[in-house]
């Protein structure tokens, strides 16, 4: 009996040996065709101007066989790992551990964040990391009141940035608005531009939706670089005021901020400061988003990502909802954008592309979709991945994409969040017939 | 006047493009009901394929124009439909059941995918080629206003117009577009009389990039350049004009290009170059608003 069982084994495995390696032979034909031309031949304009060619079979041999290995790896991983969709089960112990850091990772991070510039006092790129995080941290944030709770798919949530931006930009150059007066302004109008893209797709739903937000972000992208005389097109604005704090300056003089408090001025102050700025900014978005969860509006947000027709027929009127939705992402949005321009000192339109909107919408699809702090751990992946390949500009978009994809096909609910409801029946009641009697059913 | 019929067939020209690449966007919706993001890129690499493919037979000694032509459109169109039918496989069909947004998130990566491919594999700099078909004829002249009409632009509209006459054959005469149309209207339904929906499915795919590989390489003809970036705007226009046509209606993607082609040369001519993109991508919303059925679009029923 013992010496059969192998066999069987054997008996059952090697038909599979068979398959993978056929499939992979194709894949890594289907991949020799792909890639002869493209790969295989670089074309590239000569000193006369005329295109030349040259091959590259090496890399175009190399990338083939990666394909017939890669393709072999994946299938055995399935195998071992089991078709999509296996529920893997977690032991009671390691569950209720899990619940604790679960529970515990939201105020340690908190407690972490606030801590960064003290810890990081002498490495002034560590706290701009942290300050991009942040920034993003607060974007996603704002996209996932409109993507996470109203469920509305939403491309072009940059225009709400670039309103933001060019708002604090143009006011306080022009006018010389402060930073503080400028920022409520930047959330109005950018609100204002969110109501006024709401109207217009209010009866669109699902991928329509999300083609006419893209337009709409390549309009207000476009007009930007046409309008030269108030934007200053391409070349952008420069020159914005850095902020102060509360009227007092943050510059070495003698009305500055260090004088003023009878210690020596360091430009790192000013790094603090924005990184304590925007912390706030984007708690401000995290405790607007969670009061507004539990408030009438925030549930219908829900049950219309859940259900637009029932929502309909339950009377909630869609038209507020998705307005307000739009409304309040893109006040955060607007709220971002300013402290952007702010903190970078200079703005252009390349800095509001296409690219970052998906980039944004890549961080709250991470995080879940309606969790905040998956949102939050998200663009802290995200934004750390980034600069882990800062090195390899070229490739990282590729891989951005790569991520997506695979984001989709693995995990479409996000890595660690849940986008379930807040409210739901817990358990029906089983009550007697006097109660229901009295309507307490 | 004169003006007037030289932008009208500028105009044309620039529609068939769009129309071409429209009519993927078009099917696709049709059947899977979700929006192929990346298709404008698809578009993008047939330019690449066609420029490449192009550059090889011209080196090799082979002079006759129309014979490279033909060899440069059926390279381009097998290639990129294998592009298509790749996508298809890796970024689309394993999401069939995943909820509503997934292949629409799963698009946008890929989109991003092959941009970044193409950037790598062959540089950002814009690749010009040498005007390839040259000469035209001169229609009429009119207060020393000479209207043209190049050989670039006869071959443009021709190919397209031989190729939807291919296409139409191909959707209501024969097995496979019967089966698309079958999955069109009920997938479920079809698989249950025998239909293979998963081949169907990557069928339209793959017709969806080979037309969009000829647009790519007409695209190549009449301007006489690619880069990697142009799949992006010529994509939404595109879709655009699958919309504006009415989606799922195959005349109407190609009604809806002709007319998205001429309103933007049109725009162009009169009003500001600068906006163009502009007026094209307002139409999308405007049409969106006010008739989102399209010109020749069925209404959609909502059911829950």
């Amino acid at each position: 009996m013992t010496a059969t069982t192998p066999d069987l084994v054997q008996a059952s495995r090697l038909p599979g040996v068979a398959f993978i390696f056929k499939k992979a032979l194709i894949s890594a034909l289907v991949a020799l065709l792909l890639f002869s031309l493209m790969i295989g031949i670089r074309t590239e304009a000569g000193p006369t101007g005329q295109l030349i060619y040259w091959t590259r079979s090496g890399d175009l041999a190399a990338m083939v066989v990666t394909v017939f290995g890669g393709s072999i790896l994946v299938e055995l991983l399935r195998q071992w790992w089991g078709p999509v969709g296996t529920v893997r089960i977690v032991p009671p112990n390691v569950q209720s551990a899990l619940a604790l850091a679960r529970r515990a990772i939201a105020p340690l991070l908190l407690i972490f964040t606030f801590l960064v510039p003290v810890i990081f006092y002498d490495q002034r790129y560590i706290l701009d990391l942290g300050i991009l995080v942040l920034t993003y941290v607060m974007l996603g944030w704002g996209l996932n009141v409109v993507v996470g709770l109203a469920g509305l798919l939403d491309l072009g949530y940059v225009a709400f940035y670039a309103v933001g931006a060019y708002s604090y930009a143009l006011l306080s150059t022009n006018f010389g608005l402060s930073f503080w007066v400028c920022l409520p302004l930047a959330g109005i109008l950018a609100a204002f531009w969110g109501v006024l893209l709401g109207f217009p797709v209010l009866r669109l739903r699902g991928d329509y939706l999300a083609i006419v937000t893209l337009a709409f972000g390549e309009i207000i992208r476009l007009v930007i670089i046409n309008w030269q005389s108030l934007t200053g097109g391409p070349n952008g604005v420069s020159g914005i005021p850095r902020p102060s704090f509360f009227g007092i300056p943050l510059t070495p003089g003698d009305d500055g901020l260090a004088a003023k408090l009878g210690i020596e001025f360091s430009p790192t102050h000013r790094i603090v400061f924005l990184f304590y700025v925007i912390l706030a900014l984007a708690l401000l978005t995290n405790w607007v988003t969670i009061r507004l969860r539990r408030l009438p509006i925030g549930r219908a947000w829900e049950a219309l990502r859940e259900d637009e027709v029932a929502c309909r027929a339950l009377g909630i009127n869609t038209t507020t909802t998705k307005l307000t939705a739009f409304a309040t992402g893109a006040m955060f949005g607007g709220f971002a954008g300013a402290f952007f321009a702010t903190r970078q000192g200079f703005i252009s339109p390349e800095s509001f592309t296409f690219q970052e909107s998906a980039l944004v919408l890549a961080i709250v699809v991470l995080g879940g979709m309606g969790s905040q702090l998956g949102v939050a751990l998200a663009a802290l992946t995200m934004i750390g991945g980034f600069e882990l390949f800062r090195g390899f500009d070229q490739y990282r978009m590729l891989v951005f994409g790569v991520a997506m994809v695979l984001l989709m096909i693995w995990r479409p609910r996000g890595l660690i969040g849940h986008r379930a409801p807040t409210v739901f029946l817990r358990h029906s009641q089983a009550i007697s017939s006097e109660l229901a009697g009295e309507g307490r059913g | 006047m004169d003006y007037f019929a030289q932008q009208l067939i500028n105009g044309i020209v620039l529609g068939s493009i769009y129309g071409l690449i429209a009519i993927g966007y078009t099917m696709v919706y049709g059947i899977v009901g979700m929006i192929n993001f990346a298709h404008g890129d698809i578009f993008m690499i047939g330019g690449f394929i066609a420029l490449i493919s192009f550059l090889i037979l011209v080196s090799i000694g082979l002079t006759a124009i129309p014979l490279i032509l033909l060899i440069v459109l059926l390279v381009s169109m097998a290639i990129t439909a294998l592009y298509g039918w790749t996508v298809e496989r890796i970024a689309y069909r394993p999401l069939r059941q995943s909820f509503r947004l997934a292949p629409m998130l799963s698009a946008i990566g890929m989109s991003f995918v092959l941009i970044n491919y193409s950037q790598i594999a062959q540089g950002a700099r814009v690749k010009p080629v040498p005007p390839i078909i040259t000469g035209g004829y001169s229609l009429f002249e009119h207060d020393g206003f000479v209207v043209r009409l190049s050989n670039v632009q006869v071959i443009v509209v021709i190919t397209t117009v031989v190729l939807l006459a291919i296409f139409t054959w191909l959707v209501s005469r024969t097995r496979l577009g019967r089966d698309m149309r079958a999955c069109e209207q009920d997938q479920t339904m079809a698989a249950l009389l025998g239909v293979d929906v998963d081949r169907t499915i990557s069928m339209t795919f793959v017709i969806g990039a080979a037309l969009a590989a000829v647009a790519g390489m007409m695209y190549l003809l009449y301007y006489g350049l690619v880069d990697f970036f142009m799949g992006f705007v010529a994509g939404i226009k595109a879709f655009t004009a699958a919309v504006l046509g009415g989606i799922g209606s195959l005349p109407g993607a190609m009604l809806g290009g002709l007319l998205i082609g001429l309103i933007e040369t049109l725009w162009s001519a009169y009003f500001s170059i600068e906006y163009k993109d502009v007026a094209a991508f307002s139409i999308l919303i405007v049409v969106l608003i006010f008739l989102p059925t399209g010109l020749l679009g069925r209404p959609e029923v909502e059911k829950v």
